[in-house]
């Protein structure tokens, strides 16, 4: 345990005086007599690239569920900009400013790319048209769905109005990243965001953590993929056993290092 | 052969040596390569209902062509008033099938909903806009109950609706004692839908505007309201329409609801077109509605296809039937020709589904 306070505080060194704008306490999370989570603590800074790595059952999903409002931990206290906050299903994190990009992609096929950048939070025209007759604005939505992919940096996503069917798989997560960038969300939380790509979409993934992290959107990203992780991740929590194993720094340790205090073989 | 099993490590290497990036940039040079034929697939992929459109108009002129009777607006006027109810259901059908579902009940519910409005009108002497209504009440009944066993108990559509044809036959037969309530005893209100009036040397009936109308309605409503892309995105994709934070039981509720209020407006028109309520009417018009959706190049796996579509497919069907009848051939070719005409359409679906991805 000190162990782990020591790493942090080398982790957190040149921020110290910054306050983190997600911050979990003590969260503690138990399926029946299977301890999820045990105790374990996250903070996330403004503009930073967070990576949460850890072995299959070290509690990184049950972590993100809980902040995403998927899971309702049972114990522990959650604050976002340094007010607490309760999340009782995923719309509340998303209400508060919580983004996430499942592995699963929730894009819809059929439906173009400026569509699906705005399901669920459709835009309506003004006047009698939207408030009456409740129809869209169409052209404002694609017009902004162009300045937000542009914004973002992604170039190979120039035409809006193609179903996203239509798109291979890096330019389909790239319009996923980009619909919970969008829409000033405060954190955004990738889910294994390259599992499912290619050498070169992989890097486009990446690119696109680090433009958001540049507009001064910080990430959480969960992922295996160690080089991944190393190339983009500002800070790394470890996940073992249901605790934080420890915080640490690209600049400070290896990807061996890391591996060594997933799996145990090392303490931080 | 005899070399690789000699020197499997000389074989072997060269391939793994090569950088894997290159075989990736061929890979996807072979898949952006487009043809002609692929074009179009995409272009119908884009816009399903051309294909419908040009089968339309290729029968018309090849039904004209071979007798000149078929372009005759009196028998124009007549396919309007065949196709009017099956292109109400059919409505209701696509909205349905939209969301990956199917309902077999539609025409039973129909049935149902105009044997109230007759009875309540008739029997019970109520007032002809009251009947209309709990003819409504019924339709959005009939939907509830679809709606509410497809989201709260997870039953298949096909399954829910199997059950609940059943039962609304049963409830019909139940309810009239199985006898018709002709048009003539019925206020005139009620039989208003068969009125007919003239446009341009075309008999068209009221039933028919009303048709189209909620063509109309129903496609604005689609294409251009929220509430419409979130009935695609659940077809396409429950899940991640859940996770885009689409409410998909709320958004499957509303559509077997909206569906059940059309078929209650399928019943006036019904009650017109005949000038009676007849519980044995319409049984077969559940698999008529689905026909005209899949000509219509509505996808049966749901989020693809729009209402233009449908009615396109069912006036395909009614045109098919009327001038088959026309060249004098036996009635049970034109049963054989919509036969030909489902499976023709779904292969041109499923060829234009395999759009590359």
């Amino acid at each position: 345990m000190t162990d782990t306070i020591a790493s942090d505080a080398a982790a957190t060194a040149p921020g110290e005086s910054r306050t983190p704008i997600l911050r979990a306490r003590r969260l503690v999370k138990t399926f029946g007599r299977v301890v999820g989570l045990d105790g374990v603590s996250l903070e996330l800074y403004p503009g930073e690239v967070l990576a949460v790595i850890g072995d299959n059952g070290a509690g990184k999903s049950t972590l993100i569920k809980c902040l995403t409002g998927a899971e309702v931990p049972d114990e522990g206290e959650i604050f976002l900009d340094g007010r607490q906050v309760h999340f009782k299903r995923p719309q509340d994190a998303r209400a508060a400013g919580i983004e996430t990009v499942y592995q699963n992609l929730a894009v819809s096929p059929a439906l173009d790319v400026a569509s699906n950048l705005f399901l669920g939070r459709e835009e309506r025209r003004k006047g009698l048209l939207g408030s009456v007759f409740r129809v869209v604005d169409q052209k404002g939505m694609r017009h902004k769905a162009k300045a937000e992919l542009t914004a973002l940096g992604i170039s190979t996503l120039q035409d809006v109005t193609v179903p996203v069917e239509n798109l291979s798989g890096g330019q389909r997560q790239a319009v996923a990243v980009a619909r919970a960038a969008a829409f000033g969300s405060k954190v955004v939380v990738l889910d294994e965001p390259t599992a499912a790509l290619g050498v070169r979409e992989s890097n486009q993934v990446l690119e696109l953590i680090r433009n958001l992290r540049d507009r001064g959107i910080p990430v959480i990203l969960i992922s295996h993929n160690m080089p991944h992780v190393f190339d983009v991740a500002d800070r790394i929590h470890v996940q073992r056993l249901g605790k934080r194993a420890a915080t640490i720094t690209p600049q400070t340790h290896s990807m061996t290092d890391a591996v060594a205090i997933m799996t145990g073989a090392a303490r931080a | 052969m005899s070399q690789h099993t000699t020197q499997p490590a000389a074989a072997g290497s060269p391939p793994q040596g090569e950088p894997p990036t290159s075989a990736l940039d061929l890979a996807e040079e072979f898949l952006d390569r487009t043809t002609p034929l692929s074009r179009i697939r995409n272009t119908l992929h884009r816009y399903p209902a051309i294909s419908p459109a040009i089968v339309l108009v290729l029968a018309v002129i090849v039904f004209g062509l071979l007798n000149d009777r078929f372009l005759n607006p009196a028998n124009l006027s007549l396919i309007t008033q065949q196709v009017a109810v099956v292109g109400t259901l059919a409505v209701a059908q696509t909205l349905i099938i939209l969301t990956a579902g199917i309902d077999l009940s539609v025409g039973a519910v129909m049935v149902l909903s105009s044997m109230v409005i007759a009875q309540t009108t008739v029997q019970a002497g109520l007032p002809a806009p009251l009947g209309l209504f709990l003819g409504l009440v019924v339709g959005l009944g009939a939907g509830a109950l679809n709606g509410f066993l497809v989201t709260r108990l997870k039953l298949p559509p096909f399954i829910v609706t199997l059950g609940t044809l059943n039962i609304f036959v049963a409830l019909t037969l139940l309810y009239s004692g199985g006898a018709t309530v002709r048009g003539a005893e019925m206020p005139e209100l009620l039989t208003w839908t068969g009125a007919t009036f003239n446009v341009l040397g075309v008999n068209f009936t009221v039933g028919v505007i009303m048709m189209l109308l909620l063509y109309v309605v129903v496609a604005f409503i689609l294409a251009k309201t929220a509430w419409g892309r979130h009935v695609y995105a659940v077809g396409d994709d429950p899940e991640s329409a859940r996770l885009a934070g689409i409410r998909v039981n709320r958004v499957l509720m509303s559509v077997y609801l909206a569906a059940g209020a059309i078929l209650a407006i399928g019943a006036w028109i019904q009650i017109g077109r005949t000038n009676a309520a007849s519980p044995n009417a319409g049984v077969d018009l559940n698999l008529d509605s689905i026909t005209a959706v899949v000509i219509g190049g509505t996808s049966l796996f749901g989020g693809r296809g729009t209402v233009w579509g449908t009615l396109l497919g069912a006036l395909i069907v009614g045109v098919f039937r009327n001038g088959l009848s026309l060249a004098g051939l036996d009635v049970l070719w034109q049963t054989f020709a919509v036969g030909v005409l489902i499976i023709v359409a779904v292969s041109v679906d499923q060829w234009i589904r395999k759009v590359r991805k």
